[in-house]
């Protein structure tokens, strides 16, 4: 049967539910990465190498908390990792001014061969790879009771919760604090930071790093809240997707999370439809969807500009 | 009355060029204090070491008697001299206060606290009598407005002395007058105000005295009140014209360049060029006078097919080309020096003989088809190529390792040489040279100059587009004075009356055509 | 790409000697000469070493490893016939992204039109058997070789259409489209193009005979794909240095203002050259389909795309030096088996010593950039 006579099934209750919880558990890793990402941006730095850090960020993070038994250590050395690769990124586009775009695609395939060679040195070459138990649901009393929304929005894993509260929470950030300021004025206009004593530099430098760190996280997520296991493919394009949403909330945090639960939510029916597949011929055109959504984003994006001026624009003081 | 400012004897030199020869100065508190002076006559730099962007090579500079060092807009941001740039710098999508809190320490430590500033904001336009909403967005303010905002900008953190740097370039009539207005007022609040300017209208409308530059050193400093337009043109000007290129009469023929009432947008949403006329003739160099953004590359930019016209026709030997292509435009035999030839005229990776057929390496015979026909094809023609770089580097003296040699590594004079050579190869019916000899040493100026004069004379029409007024009495046949968009006249470079000049170049005279 | 810009790749002349990595060698400055030669090579060394580092660390002997990947990679006839097998998609991806590079587009997309080249590559092929199945091999091949082009031209053309109209990120959207690629590859497979006959797997029926390339050394899988690749390695260099089109591609990529100041069509130039980028690739799929397997498979493709990005940068993007540097990773690729079999390590290792010969190679010829001013 193809996949069309399967979407009025979609729609049926228990799997609407299911469906819709799962699209925040999806969202959780792009919303994440995508504050992040925001930070950077606003700084005037494309950074590219979301994918490879969120890789690291999976990876390390998962051997952590293997290693450690701690699911929190775990996510620890997750972030750290995304800040390693942001230090590097950040040296080599700020400080040496190199191209960003070269730079930051070289890190991505040199990191994915890295993971997968750390991969095979440290957990070998079985067949059934380590597990871990990830993080699990959170009872909170009262509210998971609730029907509908209960599944939905409160039974789910703490670092859910710890990634969309901080949407609200880089808000304030971006929008409330000095820091925040600083970062918009040096994306923006460089030279009239500049003119003013804030340091362009130093600015961007944590900016990015801040980039590496919620990435990390988010690639924590992935393997530690989600699957609970390790695979190279575990990121497939999730670093991308967030760049683009970046793009398509338009850098701000609260429409950025809106458009991760729409990418959310495509990409749970996506993996539902692969469940309920079996003979099902044409699903891999479903899987298809974020891919061709990212596109037509960064199209309408793109037509109307806007956003920080000086994106990818190296900073030269006279 | 004892001075506020003081500068003595700054000097600045940059390579081959001396900025600031010498230059002593002083301001007193409350009083406005122009500096006048023409590109190159070295105030931006004067003020520039004031604000701290420079170091001077000698000289000291004293603030209410006591000498200062400044190394940084740190420094004199503290000492209390605020700087209004041309180019604002301002941040567009944030509001007035958060520009104005930019960069300061918070009251409220992490956490921005813009209640406060703004409430900061309001009492000092208060007392400035200045109209700025802090919570406006600068992207919604007029152009005048958000130089309101800069000017709070700088009495926030506490300036006493505050230098403008060609305030009223972006500004409209109406705009002026509200800003002299504030002017005003903050001198008799005992601020010291300089202004740099080459408007003679403002100097004598709101300075106190003037002090004007010419080639990097004072010529003199005057009270206004008892000076003329005629006595300001002449200082700022006035120079003996000692011609260095021999130059024979021109015979004008017909006219290659019709430009008619064209109007071109510039930024901010003003007209850069309004409503300008003028005709360039086959054998003739006529020149477009002025100081630096007045409109002169905005008008370039519009001929060559590289900014849209609001209005107005182009006609190129006869024919409209009112909104062609670069392309199009280089086809009917037009070529130019760019303003800035590393940025718009070479490509820095590539060869001298690359280079010199960028515009015309799709034609014959640098193009070539597989058949060797003569015709122009797909392939390049790597003989003829090298052939005609050879020959270029030979006619124009350009000292390279070779033609194959990557431009990078030429000095200013012979990379420009290059561009020269470029534009003139191909016997092009129109030149448009702007700035040909900017950053260029002596002797490739002087060959540049021979060089366009006997194109002029093998028949060319050259417009000459450039702020420097040697450049302009060595070379033109007639002068067109451009400022802030218009023609203000046009005169014979016959026995030129260096006043008038210097009073269209300011805005101070106009000329009924 | 606007701003002060310091990129790693220059956009060298020809007379840039094909240096492994090499910058232009100018006769009067030996020290720059020097630097140009040594460190390229001294990066590679480093990129070795820390290989060795990394075996050690997987518990195997580096030199035996080592050895392997020699001999895996070119210890005999038909080993050598295997490294130039998959050196071939390598090049020809590298060709094309080279080529972008050069315009200042950045194509990342190439897994994506390789793998769209083999789908029309393919449906030309299979069209041709059933409509006209005598169709002798000097027409069918340079029609599916054709199709395998345009495919993955177009497919390309559209990101590019996309930056010159609305200035959309390239390197975003030709990722996208990757993933969109493959999965329609694996659609195809699975669905419209699988053989009935082929009992569940999923690959397509056989494109017609006559397209497929000769085999031109007994006993090996050496095809004529393998000849034409090299062959289009030496166009490519004659289209990039000797020809309007490929000075206008390399102009607009090192100044576009500059070039539209001398009236060059700067939107032109960049769709063009992405024409051309993703059709390379397309052949490079189109190739592995009429020389190998003579069908459409999923998953014919172990990352050329990829491989193919990391040869273009380590060659600086001239052809001469890509051609080979295509051939040290096809051997390393073919190599890395034997290695992994013999030493039991991951073959990963190899990924990550060729990210590593990038990384220093890249950083040394930015290094000499910097030096020479």
């Amino acid at each position: 049967m193809s996949f069309l006579e399967l979407i009025p099934q979609l729609f049926q209750g228990a799997v609407l539910i299911g469906l819709l919880a799962a699209a925040i558990r999806m969202a959780t890793p792009l919303v994440i990465a995508g504050l992040g990402q925001i930070f950077a941006q606003l700084s005037g730095v494309l950074d590219l190498s979301v994918e490879g850090m969120m890789l690291m960020g999976a990876f390390f993070g998962f051997a952590g908390a293997y290693y450690t038994g701690n699911l929190w250590l775990g996510v620890l050395t997750g972030m750290l990792s995304g800040v390693a690769v942001s230090l590097v990124m950040s040296f080599l586009c700020i400080t040496l001014r190199a191209n960003q775009t070269i730079v930051s695609i070289m890190l991505v395939i040199m990191l994915a061969g890295l993971v997968t060679f750390l991969n095979k040195l440290i957990f070998g070459v079985g067949y059934i790879p380590p597990k871990t138990e990830g993080f699990q649901a959170v009872y909170v009393p009262g509210l998971s009771d609730l029907p509908i929304v209960g599944p939905v929005l409160f039974q789910q894993n703490i670092l859910v919760y710890l990634g969309f509260l901080l949407v609200p929470i880089v808000g304030i950030i971006i929008y409330r604090t000095t820091f925040g300021m600083n970062i918009r004025a040096v994306g923006e206009h460089p030279r009239a930071a500049d003119s003013v004593g804030v340091n362009v530099f130093r600015t961007r430098y944590l900016a990015i790093i801040i980039g590496g760190l919620f990435a990390g996280l988010a690639g924590a997520f992935l393997t530690l809240a989600w699957t609970g296991l390790f695979t190279d493919i575990i990121t497939s394009g999730r670093g991308w997707l967030a760049i683009a949403l970046v793009f398509f909330g338009k850098w701000n945090p609260y429409r950025l999370a809106a458009g991760a639960l729409l990418f959310g939510f495509v990409n749970a029916v996506q993996l539902r439809m692969q469940a309920m597949s079996g003979q099902m011929v044409a699903f891999q055109l479903m899987l298809m969807l974020p891919y061709l959504l990212c596109i037509l984003v960064l199209i309408v994006v793109s037509r109307k500009a806007g956003g920080p001026a000086n994106l990818t624009v190296p900073y030269k003081r006279e | 009355m004892q001075s506020f400012l003081e500068m003595r004897g700054i000097c600045k030199r940059f390579g081959q060029v001396q900025a600031n020869d010498q230059i002593s100065f002083e301001a007193r508190a409350g009083e406005i204090h122009a500096l006048l002076g023409e590109n190159g006559a070295g105030k931006t730099t004067l003020m520039n070491i004031l604000y701290g962007l420079y170091q001077p090579d000698a000289g000291e500079i004293y603030l209410n008697g006591q000498a200062v060092r400044i190394r940084s807009p740190q420094d004199s941001i503290r000492l209390g001299i605020g700087m209004l740039h041309q180019h604002f710098m301002l941040v567009a999508p944030f509001s007035v206060a958060q520009n104005i809190m930019l960069g300061l320490p918070s009251s409220r430590g992490l956490f921005l606290d813009t209640d406060r500033a703004a409430a900061k904001i309001s009492a000092l336009a208060q007392q400035y009598e200045l109209k700025v909403d802090p919570n406006a967005f600068v992207w919604q303010l007029s152009v005048g407005a958000q130089q309101r905002v800069e000017i709070v900008k700088a009495l926030y953190r506490g300036a006493q002395l505050l230098v403008l740097d060609e305030p009223t370039a972006v500004l409209t009539p109406q705009e002026t007058k509200e800003f002299f207005v504030t002017l005003r007022s903050m001198a008799q609040q005992g601020h010291t105000i300089i202004f740099i300017t080459h408007k003679l209208e403002e100097v004598m409308e709101i300075s106190d005295r003037c002090t004007v530059l010419r080639d990097g050193r004072v010529i003199g400093t005057v009270e206004t009140r008892q000076t003329t337009d005629e006595e300001l043109a002449r200082m700022m000007v006035g120079r003996e014209v000692v011609l260095r290129v021999a130059k024979e009469p021109s015979s004008p023929g017909k006219a290659v360049l019709e430009v008619e009432e064209l109007s071109v947008m510039g930024e901010h949403g003003l007209l850069a060029v309004r409503g300008v006329s003028f005709q360039a003739r086959a054998g003739e160099i006529l020149a477009v006078a002025g100081v630096d953004g007045n409109g002169q590359t905005e008008l370039a930019e519009a001929i060559l097919g590289l900014r849209r016209t609001a209005a107005g026709r182009i006609l190129i030997d006869g024919q409209n080309v009112t909104g062609a292509t670069p392309r199009q435009i280089i086809e009917k035999r037009v070529t130019h020096i760019p303003e800035d030839r590393m940025a718009m005229g070479l490509i820095a990776e590539f060869s001298i003989q690359e280079n010199l057929i960028l515009d015309c390496f799709d034609d014959a015979p640098y193009s070539q088809s597989p058949f060797g026909n003569g015709k122009a094809g797909w392939f390049l023609n790597a003989r003829a190529i090298v052939q005609h770089a050879r020959q270029a580097i030979a006619d124009y003296g350009i000292k390279a390792p070779g033609p194959n040699a990557k431009t990078r590594f030429l000095s200013g004079g012979n990379l420009q040489k290059v561009v020269v050579a470029r534009a003139l190869y191909h016997s092009p019916q129109l030149l448009i040279a702007i700035h040909p000899t900017r950053g260029v040493d002596v002797g490739a100026t002087e060959f540049i100059w021979r060089r366009l004069l006997s194109e002029r004379d093998a028949g060319r029409a050259i417009l000459l587009i450039s702020a420097d007024l040697d450049e302009v009495l060595q070379l033109s046949d007639r002068i067109a004075v451009l400022f802030e968009g218009e023609v203000m006249g046009t005169l014979s470079s016959d026995n030129v009356d260096l006043v008038e000049l210097g009073l269209l170049m300011a805005g101070a005279k106009r000329l009924v055509a | 790409m606007k701003g002060e810009v310091v990129s790693p790749v220059g956009n060298t002349g020809p007379e840039a000697l094909p240096i492994f990595g090499g910058v232009k060698l100018p006769w009067h400055r030996t020290r720059t000469t020097v630097l140009s030669l040594g460190l390229p090579l001294l990066a590679l060394l480093i990129a070795f070493g820390i290989g060795a580092i990394m075996l050690i660390l997987s518990g195997a002997n580096p030199i035996a490893g080592y050895q392997a990947l020699w001999q895996g990679a070119f210890g005999s006839v038909y080993n050598i016939s295997e490294t130039l097998v998959k050196a071939t998609p390598i090049l020809l991806v590298a060709l094309g992204v080279a080529f972008a590079f050069r315009c200042s587009v950045w194509n990342i997309g190439a897994e994506g039109q390789l793998h769209i080249g083999a789908v029309t590559a393919t449906v030309a092929g299979i069209a041709l058997k059933n409509v006209t199945p005598e169709m002798p091999a000097i027409l069918a091949i340079p029609i599916v070789i054709v199709a395998g082009f345009i495919g993955g031209g177009l497919y390309a053309s559209f990101a590019g259409f996309l930056k010159v109209k609305w200035e959309v990120n390239e390197v975003i959207t030709t990722i996208m489209m990757n993933f969109v690629a493959v999965l329609f590859v694996q659609y195809l497979a699975f669905g419209p193009l699988r053989d009935p006959a082929a009992q569940g797997q999923p690959m397509s029926p056989y494109i017609i005979e006559s397209a497929e390339l000769p085999r031109l050394i007994p006993s090996t899988r050496f095809h004529l794909g393998i000849v034409l690749a090299f062959l289009a390695a030496f166009v490519v260099y004659i289209v990039l240095w000797k020809t309007t089109l490929g000075f206008q591609v390399r102009a607009v990529g090192a100044n576009p203002r500059a070039a539209k100041h001398a009236g060059i069509d700067v939107g032109r130039s960049i769709f063009i050259a992405m024409l051309v980028s993703g059709g390379l690739a397309g052949l490079a799929g189109a190739f592995e389909i009429m020389g190998l397997h003579y069908r459409l498979l999923d998953s014919f493709s172990p990352g050329y795309g990829q491989t193919g990005t990391i040869v273009a940068l380590l060659g600086n993007l001239h052809p001469l030096a890509i051609v080979p540097a295509a051939v040290l990773f096809g051997g390393m690729l073919n190599g890395a088996d034997t290695m992994a079999r013999t030493v039991q390590v991951s073959t990963s290792i190899i990924t990550v010593i060729e990210g590593l010969m990038v990384l220093f190679v890249l950083g040394s010829q930015f290094l000499v950039s910097k030096w020479e001013g």
